[in-house]
């Protein structure tokens, strides 16, 4: 990123919240599920966002793709505020952005043929494309995410999730998008399964210069698959930094609680390694603590915590840390 | 004189561990499920022991039988599923027990936690009511007696206020407190035998390392045999003493737990342990994988099941179908694989492979 391509993606101060009425007549509260995010994307690049379940994580990766409306803050797509578009204007960014869900199988209408799920997008967008090339480019496609062709007019349920997540990543594809959202895209697969869908993600990336947004609670597949990754904390950002950078040198106190609560499939290593265990649960988004989101359940807090939010700010180049101490 | 004769067993035990009586004998368990597609065979002749005290991990994909042999143990078959074979408890056949005998083992004997805490909390009773039925049912106790027995037992899962907490409806927990409630129920009558299916899969990781670490505390506070069920290499690496592995329904490999990871001898316990990746390394290229998926139940190979996917196979793999034998004669069948293959490092060179 010496040459500083322009960004695909630049969000800035992102905010998502969703207002739970308190009882009749009693007002609102508002559940800030995404409070003040930024990031550029680069073409081509992979962002891993992670963080636990009701961090924002899911919410943030629908509200760029502007599924969900922000409240707040800009979301620029090569260059234009897309922000305050309407749908009607967005309609043609919307091949370029794509998404795929966790359940590969409820995602995908169990009485539509595998050709039709994964036509389906050409039809909206080209609906004048003739049967025969329509046809082909279906095939060409389940080749590449390696589906067989003459697969074509079977349905959803005769197939395994591994099989399934394929579908749904041929529909994703078959726009030849700048873009694709990942929702935990291998969290409901075995193993075995998870490496053949990641590595089919990362082949396809490189194949056609996509950029990935790859949202997960798994941190090793997030370590393998991301040049960049983000940390998030009950909607805002903790951590964000290279992949090495963050794996290696965690600065933020919560990053490097994740990391440590990963099991190592190493008995030895395992057993000896150590571990931060953070006390008590994520604090409801509704009654946010004051100051730090993390320091009631942060190892290093101090009453300055309390008191003051800490900035998003540098901590070396191109890594970023909210947090008082990030001396690390 | 069961009791009697086990507390001497355990002193017994403590001076020399070389005598280790076996709390559970499992032989030749097979389980199947009658179809609209006809009979398919979820768990196919599976033996092992467990110590007392001992933590066996058992690994597996779906469809692997991981979960429907415990299933058939602990008597909780789907009403079209059927076992055979032999589950001694303690030296008593309790494979086909009725219900009203089996109950009074499991919960009190034997205890199983799920992935799901909802699958054993009822949302419509307070967690005090569930708890205290339990103790009242099968140690007797007076209300007074069980609720401090409840108390103290949500204390030791970590659960923070417990008295306060004990009266609130499982809903008013946490998803991480809700599975620490249900494992607290599980050990309240002390149990020999905590069965844990994929306890930690749907949990953060953060609130999975605090489950782990009470796990290990239980394993030496209380002496607890423990199963864990799971798909997660991590998990096992960090708990078990044990190792068995299935695919499609069979043990296709056990031992222990440092010995599996170091050297697995099966081709797929082999490919599981290097298509996960890892947290600790750093990985640039592709994740070696499994190509293909697992077996049809229903169709399954002549041969070894695993044939289709396997890297090494060579003739004799696709006519007879491997049974589970030692690798260490000195070991028996605490240290097997059901393959072909010889336990070797050749045998895995690459200009092996097909």
């Amino acid at each position: 990123m010496t040459a500083a391509p322009a960004p695909l993606l630049s969000v800035r101060d992102l905010k998502v919240s969703f207002p739970m009425p308190r009882g009749m007549f009693r007002g609102v509260d508002h559940l800030r599920a995404v409070d003040g995010v930024s990031f550029d994307l680069f073409p081509g690049e992979t962002l891993g966002i992670v963080g636990e379940s009701g961090c924002g994580k899911s919410t943030l990766g629908r509200a760029v793709l502007k599924l969900i409306e922000p409240t707040g803050g800009t979301v620029a797509w090569l260059g234009q505020d897309i922000s305050d578009l309407p749908e009607s204007r967005m309609r043609p960014h919307r091949q370029d952005m794509q998404v795929i869900f966790q359940d590969p199988l409820a995602s995908l209408d169990p009485r539509m043929t595998v050709g039709d799920i994964i036509g389906e997008p050409l039809d909206t967008f080209h609906p004048k494309l003739k049967r025969v090339e329509r046809r082909a480019r279906i095939e060409e496609m389940m080749a590449k995410v390696g589906l067989l062709p003459e697969m074509i007019n079977r349905y959803p349920h005769e197939f395994s999730g591994g099989q399934a997540q394929r579908i749904g990543i041929a529909r994703a594809m078959i726009l030849n998008p700048k873009l694709i959202v990942c929702d935990e895209p291998v969290s409901a697969l075995d193993v075995s399964i998870q490496a053949q869908i990641v590595n089919l993600l990362m082949r396809l990336q490189r194949e056609f210069h996509l950029s990935l947004i790859f949202i997960s609670h798994d941190l090793s597949v997030v370590r393998h698959i991301s040049h960049r990754i983000m940390v998030l904390y009950l909607g805002k950002q903790a951590e964000l930094a290279d992949r090495d950078s963050l794996y290696r040198d965690p600065r933020h106190p919560y990053t490097k609680a994740l990391i440590s609560a990963v099991p190592i499939p190493d008995p030895d290593r395992e057993r000896n390694k150590p571990r931060i265990v953070l006390t008590g649960d994520l604090p409801s988004p509704l009654n946010p603590p004051s100051g730090c989101y993390f320091r009631t359940r942060c190892p290093r807090a101090e009453a300055i915590c309390a008191e003051t939010a800490p900035g998003f700010d540098p901590v070396a180049p191109g890594h970023f840390a909210a947090c008082h101490f990030r001396d690390g | 004189m069961a009791s009697v004769t086990l507390s001497i067993q355990k002193t017994a035990e403590a001076a020399s561990p070389a005598i280790s009586p076996t709390l559970l004998s499992v032989r030749g368990l097979t389980t199947s499920f009658a179809t609209p597609e006809g009979e398919v065979r979820a768990v196919n002749d599976v033996t092992f022991d467990l110590k007392p005290g001992e933590t066996v991990g058992v690994v597996g994909e779906s469809g692997s039988g991981k979960s429907q042999l415990f299933m058939s143990i602990m008597g909780l078959l789907a009403g079209n599923g059927r076992a055979t074979g032999s589950v001694r408890f303690r030296g008593k056949e309790i494979l086909g027990l009725p219900a009203p005998a089996l109950n009074r083992i499991r919960g009190e004997k034997i205890s199983m936690i799920f992935q799901d805490p909802m699958t054993s909390l009822n949302p419509y009773l307070k967690v005090s009511a569930q708890m205290v039925e339990v103790l009242r049912l099968h140690k007797g106790m007076d209300k007074a007696a069980a609720r401090a027995r409840a108390v103290e037992m949500l204390d030791l899962v970590r659960i923070p206020e417990a008295r306060r907490r004990l009266d609130m409806y499982p809903h008013e927990f946490s998803g991480g407190m809700r599975q620490r409630v249900m494992i607290a129920m599980a050990l309240l009558c002390r149990p020999d035998l905590l069965i844990a299916d994929e306890p930690t899969t749907a949990l953060d990781v953060t609130v999975q390392a605090a489950i782990l670490d009470l796990m290990a505390d239980l394993k030496r506070e209380f002496d607890t045999s423990i199963i864990l069920i799971t798909h997660d290499l991590g998990v096992i690496a960090g708990l078990a003493d044990r190792v068995m592995v299935m695919y499609a329904g069979r043990v296709i490999e056990t031992g222990d737990v440092r010995d599996i990871f170091a050297k697995p001898g099966h081709p797929y316990t082999r490919a599981l342990l290097r298509s996960m990746p890892r947290i600790d390394s750093d990985t640039l290229e592709e994740l070696p994988t499994i190509p293909g998926q697992p077996p049809n139940l229903q169709h399954l190979p002549v041969g070894c099941n695993f044939q289709d996917r396997c890297l090494f196979r060579f003739d004799r793999c696709v006519v007879e179908d491997p049974a589970l034998l030692p690798i260490d004669p000195a070991l028996g069948l605490a240290r097997a694989k059901a393959c072909h293959l010889e336990h070797s490092p050749e045998a895995y060179s690459p200009e092996v492979r097909r």
